[in-house]
């Protein structure tokens, strides 16, 4: 049994190193876009991206509370400890306004704006 | 506190209902109390895990970690509410006590009960995580009060509770029917996590078509409004679903039919030759 399998999960490992390889060269040369989340507040208020390409959206949570970051348009969530950073990568967006908010604070709004 | 009642509330029935269903769904498989325990400590510390490491997982895959880990976890929950949906149409009725349960569903019972656990495990994975980040949070910042931690705790048991009050609604329906309304349950709750793990792997990139949307009835139930977020949880409901989840979610209740027909009448098949 475990001799038949040996094979295919070489086979699963390597697709998994080299579909990494393949996506970590591309990695350092898209746009980083900041947003910074501080106990209910979404900084700055209106997000401009770039539309119709890779980007970056480096969110920071400064506050002493936790938070997420989340837009039921663009079906993307991320939830943060105080004090932590991490990123959300947006493949491509169409123009347009998007509504975020923070999920752990629901009076903190802003807006994404895609152009 | 009240802001925190609420959410910690909404996190806990999010999972809560997907395990009160699966109880309701397992009724009279020998040890499967055992099972759904080991589900909820695994999920639990699954959960911590991803909490503690969330920000290396989120820089895995060039920043689609998160959304890869997600879309897995959502995908084995799938493919075992498939097997238990095909394997209880031809075993239901034994369980139901309206034929003599032979020892070949007592022992596959157990096997069910096994992969129900997983399930749960990865309900509480998927839905935990986030639960654990605010807590901590609010417990090890030491900023917020005790109002506010009191606040969470509460929602966190008023969110068991609703789990709880769910299953013995489901419990309480006649044995004949309980598993015709499970079975049901699960093929919308099944379809709803599917279309849900397709639009995880196009946010990571993985897939890259049918990205349209669909409709958007966001002006009827919003997707994080109350009806909209239990909806959520039960059938998959989302505001603006892509064409992709939309065909992910036909095509998964197709599967599930499919396969539970095709299940009954083997069953019928190896009656009538006995």
């Amino acid at each position: 049994m475990s001799r038949s399998l040996r094979p295919l999960r070489l086979a699963a490992a390597a697709l998994l190193v080299a579909s990494w390889a393949a996506t970590s060269a591309r990695a350092d040369d898209m746009p980083v876009i900041k947003v910074e989340m501080r106990d209910g507040v979404i900084l700055p208020a209106v997000i401009e991206v770039p539309a119709n390409t890779r980007f970056k959206l480096e969110i920071s949570n400064t506050g002493q509370s936790p938070v997420e970051f989340e837009s039921t348009e663009l079906k993307r969530e991320k939830a943060l400890a105080a004090g932590s950073t991490s990123a959300i990568v947006f493949r491509t967006l169409d123009p347009g306004t998007y509504q975020v908010f923070d999920d752990f604070h629901p009076e903190a709004k802003a807006t994404l704006v895609a152009k | 506190m009240i802001g925190a009642f609420i959410i910690a509330f909404r996190e806990v029935i999010e999972a809560g209902l997907i395990i009160s269903i699966v109880l309701a769904a397992t009724r009279g498989i020998p040890g499967r109390m055992r099972w759904v325990l080991l589900g909820v400590a695994g999920g639990l510390a699954g959960a911590g895990l991803v909490a503690l490491f969330a920000e290396s997982i989120s820089d895995a895959f060039e920043g689609s970690g998160q959304d890869i880990l997600n879309a897995a976890v959502l995908i084995v929950a799938v493919l075992l509410l498939i097997w238990h949906n095909t394997w209880m149409s031809k075993h239901g009725k034994e369980l139901a006590g309206e034929l003599r349960a032979t020892g070949e569903a007592v022992r596959s019972g157990e096997r069910e009960a096994a992969a129900l656990s997983i399930v749960v495990g990865a309900a509480i994975l998927r839905e935990g995580a986030e639960l654990v980040l605010f807590l901590y949070g609010l417990v090890a910042s030491g900023t917020s009060g005790a109002d506010i931690q009191f606040g969470a705790f509460a929602g966190i048991g008023a969110g068991i509770l609703l789990s709880a009050v769910t299953y013995f609604g489901l419990a309480a329906i006649p044995s004949r029917y309980v598993f015709s309304i499970t079975s049901a349950l699960i093929i919308f709750l099944a379809a709803g996590l599917a279309s849900q793990a397709a639009q995880f792997l196009s946010n990571a990139g993985v897939v890259d078509v049918l990205g349209q949307t669909l409709w958007n009835s966001s002006g009827v139930i919003a997707e994080n409004s109350w009806p909209g977020r239990v909806l959520h949880a039960l059938v998959g409901y989302t505001d603006r679903p892509t064409a992709l989840q939309g065909l992910v979610y036909v095509g998964t209740i197709a599967v599930m039919v499919g396969l539970m027909q095709w299940s009954a009448a083997d069953k019928r098949r190896s009656v009538r030759t006995a």
